[in-house]
């Protein structure tokens, strides 16, 4: 695909791939919802949902329906235009990155050469959407929310690109498939274990996940930016997480996990082990949520200013010493 | 820079404690019981509101229209009656009614119970749509208990 023309097959490839992905990005909240809401259960030593369906597997479903029925209220004075467009900004961003990820050897809507600086660059564009809810909103507890979002991506956008980059100077490229080819025999988190762990912590807190959710810190700001949201607009915010969380691991898989390689990893069975590790590494995000309590903001900002992005930057300068020297 | 590599390696050990803990949370059994399904015994010294003992020996209650429940109940929320009959000694009794919804659950009329005709009940699933629902009649009670 070096010209820009494309022919019909790219289109409709493109056009299946796109509906394909957009209905990933809901199952995935689904079964994510429910597996959140399950291991929490777990880890309180309680069963969570167990009502409707065996092992309550059909909850999330009626728990959508039930969200779509409710009426998207807008608060008197807020921006009405803007309120509106914020789950909207939240939701499209995060099915781009899916386009370019590598789910097989085969399956993948598209290899482009900047994959990785795509994905990192549409997932940035998540930030704007929550800072837009917050100030729409014209609440103070959005505002709050959403001024933490900004200034904690800024800070930990920084470890993210580091990290990534060290992955890259060993690939010698940022295309996806690209990555997952080079870890045939080795998977890049033995290469880089500074670089894998600094960016699985730093992920967590991009996607607004606990420990790091002080964008939506219940016990200090209600809801954080979307405490006004209703109805669709709310779930919009919650499927952009998911989908958000599942980017990030993807990404995870790409670089450090080996991407689609494993036992019997043809053309497309690979997929499988893509999606196995995804959802594991998901798991263990749920499971770390679980676990720790909510990090106070002056600790969010030292552990990335004083920890993450010096040890990032240690370990890129030593890649790269190691790389010019062999 | 003092404590800048043990901060970090004290801080990484706790985590991995705390993640400890909640997995060995993960795979062990879950405590909580469905509950309308299934129920769990509740202790012996729960105080329910009061019914009458069965004797095992007689088959039905022991009571003896003393009054002595009825009389002790600061809230007046026991009617007892009862009337004599040809060929028994005491009296009968014919009613024993409580008003569950002014009791307060003292238990001074199980203390003042000489014959130990009444005790509290294990009866904790009590929820009703009408005040009325809560005037049991203890004595059919123990009759449907037999």
């Amino acid at each position: 695909m070096d010209t820009m023309q494309l022919s019909f097959y790219d289109v409709l490839r493109m056009v299946i791939a796109f509906v394909l992905i957009v209905s990933l990005v809901f199952i995935n909240a689904i079964i994510m919802g429910y597996m959140e809401r399950k291991m929490a259960a777990k880890i309180q030593r309680r069963w969570g949902p167990m009502e409707v369906g065996f092992q309550g597997w059909l909850q999330l479903i009626l728990d959508g329906v039930k969200i779509i029925a409710k009426q998207l209220i807008v608060p008197k004075d807020a921006d009405r235009t803007l309120f509106r467009m914020a789950p909207l900004l939240a939701f499209t961003p995060v099915v781009l990155p899916f386009l370019v990820l590598p789910f097989s050897k085969s399956l993948f809507g598209r290899d482009i050469n900047l994959g990785l600086i795509f994905i990192i660059a549409v997932s940035s564009i998540n930030v704007l959407s929550i800072f837009v809810a917050g100030w729409a909103s014209n609440n103070k507890y959005s505002m709050f929310g959403s001024i933490r979002s900004v200034s904690q991506n800024i800070a930990y956008e920084i470890p993210i690109l580091l990290s990534l980059l060290s992955v890259v100077l060993v690939t010698h490229t940022y295309s996806m498939q690209g990555i997952v080819a080079a870890q045939g025999s080795i998977w890049f988190c033995l290469v880089q274990p500074v670089a894998c762990i600094i960016y699985l912590i730093s992920a967590t807190a991009e996607t607004n996940r606990a420990p790091f959710d002080l964008p939506e810190a219940e016990s200090e700001l209600t809801a954080g930016y979307h405490t006004e949201y209703s109805g669709f607009g709310f779930s919009l915010f919650v499927i952009a997480e998911y989908a958000n969380m599942f980017t990030v691991c993807a990404v995870a898989t790409v670089l450090f996990f080996g991407g689609w390689h494993g036992p019997f990893s043809g053309e497309y069975l690979g997929a499988l082990w893509f999606l196995l590790k995804v959802f594991l590494l998901m798991l263990i995000m749920v499971w770390v949520r679980w676990t720790y309590p909510r990090v106070r903001f002056d600790q969010l900002m030292n552990l990335a200013w004083k920890y993450l992005i010096p040890f990032s930057l240690v370990n890129l300068l030593l890649t790269a010493l190691i790389v010019k020297c062999i | 820079m003092s404590g800048y590599f043990s901060e970090l390696i004290t801080g990484s050990k706790s985590l991995l404690v705390g993640l400890g803990v909640t997995f060995k949370a993960l795979i062990s059994p879950v405590v909580t019981v469905q509950y309308p399904r299934e129920k769990i015994d509740v202790t012996s010294a729960v105080r329910g509101h009061i019914d009458l003992v069965k004797d095992e020996a007689t088959g039905t209650h022991r009571c003896m229209v003393c009054l002595s429940c009825m009389k002790v109940c600061p809230c007046q929320c026991i009617t007892v009656q009862g009337e004599k009959r040809e060929g028994v000694k005491g009296k009968v009794l014919t009613l024993f009614a409580l008003d569950f919804t002014k009791c307060s659950l003292c238990g001074l009329c199980v203390e003042s119970c000489k014959p130990k005709a009444i005790d509290f009940s294990n009866e904790y699933e009590l929820a009703g749509f009408t005040r009325d629902e809560f005037v049991f009649d203890l004595l059919k009670r123990v009759k449907e208990r037999a």
